[in-house]
């Protein structure tokens, strides 16, 4: 993208008053409207549930190294896989890059000022912060045992744990996603800057733009469903559970409803990280931009028509069956589009190595991995004897760390020196990528093999045949602990000891690297044109 | 030397520890092994083609000089439909493939052998038409297909034989069946599929396959019982069904006589074949399978049997199917 002050390293002059040091105290972060202090204080709150749910999965992975069990009763157990769950997804990765980057990188990508309502934004905050107290103290004052899914009638009638609490935790925090869709909907649609075409947007845009359509349309959907679950449960209100008039199968079409297309929201936003940083670290505009685009929408609309996929062995019809099981297939492909289209890119292309470039080579592959084991669960006949096993979990691991956590960690190392001023170190960063690429591995690997073998999940003791494969996981998730710690350690000493960055450390497109590092509060201090988008060739409207 | 011969032999020992495949002992096990070879195929070779695409070009093509400007490539329309139609069609093959294995698989073979499964937090309850019970353990004959018919007393459990790749949700208020054909004897485990609470993993047990000779001295050899269908007789006077249904078809509600399997229609309009499932609601939820030409007078047994109870009730009214139905209606 090039505007009147397009280059390499010819920025406006640090002026020194950025968005961070424009005021200071507790109270100017709090009540702050400036997108980027909101996607900062995300940035604290989503990385700190992280370590919560970290923690709840090393616990499981040290339990799970002996059979019988080597640390917890089955019923802590079992609290512990519902608290990862419902942390990572609800908590974690469905806001972590919308949430974060999306904050801070909308407006400026498309050269607007803020978003459209900042109030609004900042109102998201505070509903996300209330519904994560709600479901932490839940969880701190004995906890839920039902799994993510919260499957009645268990959840509703049986379970003796907290679910009441922790389902208005989430039912909170689903009104937070669907303010923030809400708000880039209308901010991508209205503030855009001149010149800003929607063929010249920054992938990140597209992709942030599906995924908020998806937001809007399919949250309301799991907060009425929470909802008749609380009836259920508090009231007795017969909805799911038959013995006081209800159908089971009812709360799985609801629920699955929105969380096939919440896949999408969780690993779309990554997808558009990874377009930009192949696109910047191999200098080349990304190869069949309108396919990649255009894909982001195909797999928003085709998400919200596969949820049966998840009740195949559920004694749904074979003609259902059949249906879900080919429109699965579809949403396969736009995927498979993505993939080629970025390796193309790299086709004479500039390359270097820097750790952002890494995380998003590493995506490609483990991305392409959880694709294509989605084929087997896709595929009705694999998909009955799967189903329900740690194959399942290795497939969504696959996408939802493989992919969408990968993507992240790329995209903070990416645009770390935009949002702090500052540069971590790369080698450390280098050393990080390689340790998660190969843990995350080492952790999920074994777990197709032990899903085809036949254990199923959410097991706090199995039998000993399955043990070989779950201490191989388990170590490594403890190489997947360190490779995480790791940039958490040095990203925060680079707060302080980084190299200052300077305007554009990468030599990358875009408006944000038109600005100063930090940017001023206000983004641009000229209100920029838009003539091109991803001009890397050098040919074009990027002279003066 | 010697280090790395015994680092090689460790690796040798590890790798033959790990498992790659568990048993496959039933008719339909080969099939979908054959599957999920194709499958695991197709995703070495494509993860292997990206994977070395990516790195072939991230050698040749890595930056030799800080201000490189690479030329602009062009989006090749030819590419691009290249690389949606081809995966396309694989898809295509895959979902063929599996779709017809699946169809085939669903449909038990009518000359299926019938058992009962009742799962309750936490463990599976066996029942054989022919009085026998089991806890966590089912006894079948090899070579004979065997149609289980499953409900649960609480909450969502899910029936797994990995060794015979079956499975299927046991839900509460309503029956779903799996079928399977062992092909070879011994023992094999299943497993709860469904997270169903605090000992849902040890809602386990072992499926015995026996030759049909050892399976019938098996079943000769448990204590004395009644039938499942010989108890249903007893529950249906125990409970005064009787006082309506009459064998001859003039009493209050209609003779149940040679019903089973018999398509009927309801008085909502609905044609519905009577099998294990409306009996069921029949007895659980009269009004919801109403006949015309019946007053509903019919009361509801929830609450007064439980699932097991049920079931024999159910195998009671199947039994009468052989006798000729009297009323017509
Ligand atoms: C008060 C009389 C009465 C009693 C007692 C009674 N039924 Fe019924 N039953 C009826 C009537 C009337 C119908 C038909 C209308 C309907 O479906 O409700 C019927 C229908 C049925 C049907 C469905 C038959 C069909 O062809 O669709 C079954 C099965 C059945 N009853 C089983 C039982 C069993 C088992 C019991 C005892 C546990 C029982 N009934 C007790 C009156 C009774
Ligand atoms: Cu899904
Ligand atoms: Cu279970």
């Amino acid at each position: 993208m090039s505007t009147a002050t397009a280059g390499a390293h010819d920025g406006p002059p640090e002026s020194g008053v950025n968005y961070l040091n424009a005021s200071y105290g507790i109270k100017s972060w709090l009540l702050t409207t400036d997108h980027k202090r909101i996607g900062l204080l995300y940035l604290v709150s989503v990385t700190f549930m992280f370590l919560v749910g970290g923690l709840a999965a090393v616990v499981m992975r040290l339990h799970l190294v002996e059979p019988q069990g080597a640390l917890l009763e089955p019923e802590t157990y079992n609290k512990f896989f519902t608290m990862h769950g419902i942390i990572m997804v609800f908590f974690f990765t469905i806001p972590a890059v919308p949430a974060t980057l999306g904050n801070f990188l909308i407006p400026i990508m498309i050269g607007a000022r803020d978003v459209a309502f900042p109030k609004l934004n900042l109102l998201s905050w505070y509903v996300f912060i209330v519904g994560a107290i709600i479901t932490l103290g839940a969880i701190l004052s004995g906890g839920v045992d039902t799994g993510w899914t919260f499957y009645p009638p268990y959840s509703s009638l049986y379970s003796q744990s907290h679910v009441a609490a922790v389902a208005i935790g989430v039912f909170i925090t689903g009104f937070s996603s669907i303010l923030t869709g809400l708000n880039f909907i209308v901010t991508i649609h209205k503030m855009r800057a001149p010149g800003m075409t929607w063929f010249r947007m920054p992938l990140f845009i597209w992709a942030s733009y599906a995924t908020s359509l998806i937001a809007v349309l399919g949250t309301p959907v799991v907060a009425i469903t929470i909802v008749l679950l609380g009836l259920e449960r508090l009231l007795h209100v017969g909805i799911f559970d038959p013995a006081v008039g209800g159908d089971p199968l009812l709360f799985q079409h609801m629920f699955w409803f929105y969380s096939h297309p919440a896949v999408y929201i969780m690993i779309l936003p990554p997808m558009g990280v990874v377009s930009e940083l192949i696109t910047a670290f191999s200098r080349k505009r990304v190869f069949g931009y309108s396919f990649v685009a255009m894909s982001s929408l195909a797999i928003a609309v085709i998400s919200f028509v596969v949820w049966g996929h998840h009740m195949f062995v559920t004694g749904q019809s074979i003609y259902a069956g059949l249906v879900f099981s080919v429109l699965s297939f579809m949403v396969a492909i736009p995927s498979a589009i993505k993939i080629f289209n970025w390796t193309a890119t790299l086709y004479k292309g500039s390359i270097s190595y820097e750790a952002p470039m890494l995380y998003a080579m590493g995506f490609i592959g483990l991305f392409t991995m959880g694709g294509l084991t989605g084929l087997f669960l896709a595929a009705l006949a694999t998909d009955v004897h799967l189903n329900g096993t740690y194959f399942i979990v290795a497939h969504f691991h696959y996408v939802m760390v493989g992919g969408a956590v990968i993507a992240y960690l790329g995209g903070i190392h990416f645009w770390w020196p935009k949002i702090t001023g500052r540069l971590y170190p790369e080698r450390w960063a280098r050393l990080a990528a390689l340790l998660v690429f190969v843990g995350f591995n080492l952790t999920f690997f074994p777990q197709f093999l032990m899903g085809y073998m036949g254990m199923p999940r959410r097991y706090a003791v199995y039998p000993a045949e399955f043990q070989v494969l779950n201490v191989l996981s388990s170590a490594g998730a403890s190489v997947l602990g360190v490779g995480y710690f790791i940039p958490l350690i040095y990203l925060i000493w680079s707060l302080r000891y980084g190299k200052p960055a300077g305007p554009n450390p990468w030599g990358a497109k875009g408006l944000e690297w038109t600005i100063a590092s930090p940017p001023p509060t206000e983004n641009f201090l000229t209100p920029p044109v838009v003539e091109e988008a991803y001009n890397y060739s050098g040919t074009g409207g990027s002279h003066d | 030397m010697g280090l790395i011969q015994s680092g090689f032999n460790c690796m040798g020992v590890a790798w033959a520890t790990i498992p790659f495949q568990p048993p496959a002992a039933s008719s339909i096990a080969e099939g979908i092994d054959k599957l999920y070879l194709f499958l695991t195929g197709i995703t070495l070779f494509f993860t292997v083609l990206v994977f070395s695409i990516v790195f072939y070009f991230m050698v040749k093509y890595r930056r030799r000089e800080e201000h490189e400007r690479p030329a602009e490539t062009r989006t090749y329309l030819a590419l691009e439909l290249t690389w949606t139609i081809v995966p396309s069609l694989i898809c295509v093959v895959i979902f063929v493939w599996s779709a017809s294995l699946y169809v085939q698989n669903s449909r038990p073979p009518a000359a299926s052998m019938e058992m009962f499964v009742i799962g309750k937090q936490w463990m599976w309850h066996i029942q054989h038409p022919e009085g026998p019970r089991e806890i966590n353990a089912l006894h079948v004959p090899v070579g004979v297909p065997v149609k289980l018919t499953m409900t649960s007393q609480d909450v969502i459990h899910d029936f797994y034989i990995p060794a015979f790749r079956v499975k299927k949700d046991a839900l509460p208020g309503r029956y779903t069946s799996l079928w399977f054909q062992a092909t070879q004897t011994g023992t094999f485990h299943f497993f709860c599929a469904q997270y169903c609470g605090t000992s849902h993993s040890e809602m386990i047990g072992w499926v015995y396959v026996m030759s049909p000779s050892d399976y019938a001295a098996w079943l000769a050899a448990g204590e004395k019982t009644d039938s499942m269908a010989q108890q249903g007789a007893r529950l249906f006077d125990h409970l005064g069904c009787g006082s309506c249904h009459v064998a001859e078809g003039n009493g209050r509600g209609p003779s149940l006589a040679g019903v089973y399997g018999k398509p009927e229609k309801l008085q909502s309009g609905e044609t519905r074949v009577v099998d294990e499932g409306l009996i069921r609601q029949a007895i659980m939820v009269p009004n919801s399978v109403q006949l015309p030409n019946y007053a509903p007078i019919m009361p509801t047994y929830q609450g007064q049997v439980n699932e097991e109870q049920v079931l024999q009730l159910v195998a009671y009214v199947k039994s009468l199917g052989s006798q000729e139905r009297k009323n017509g209606k």
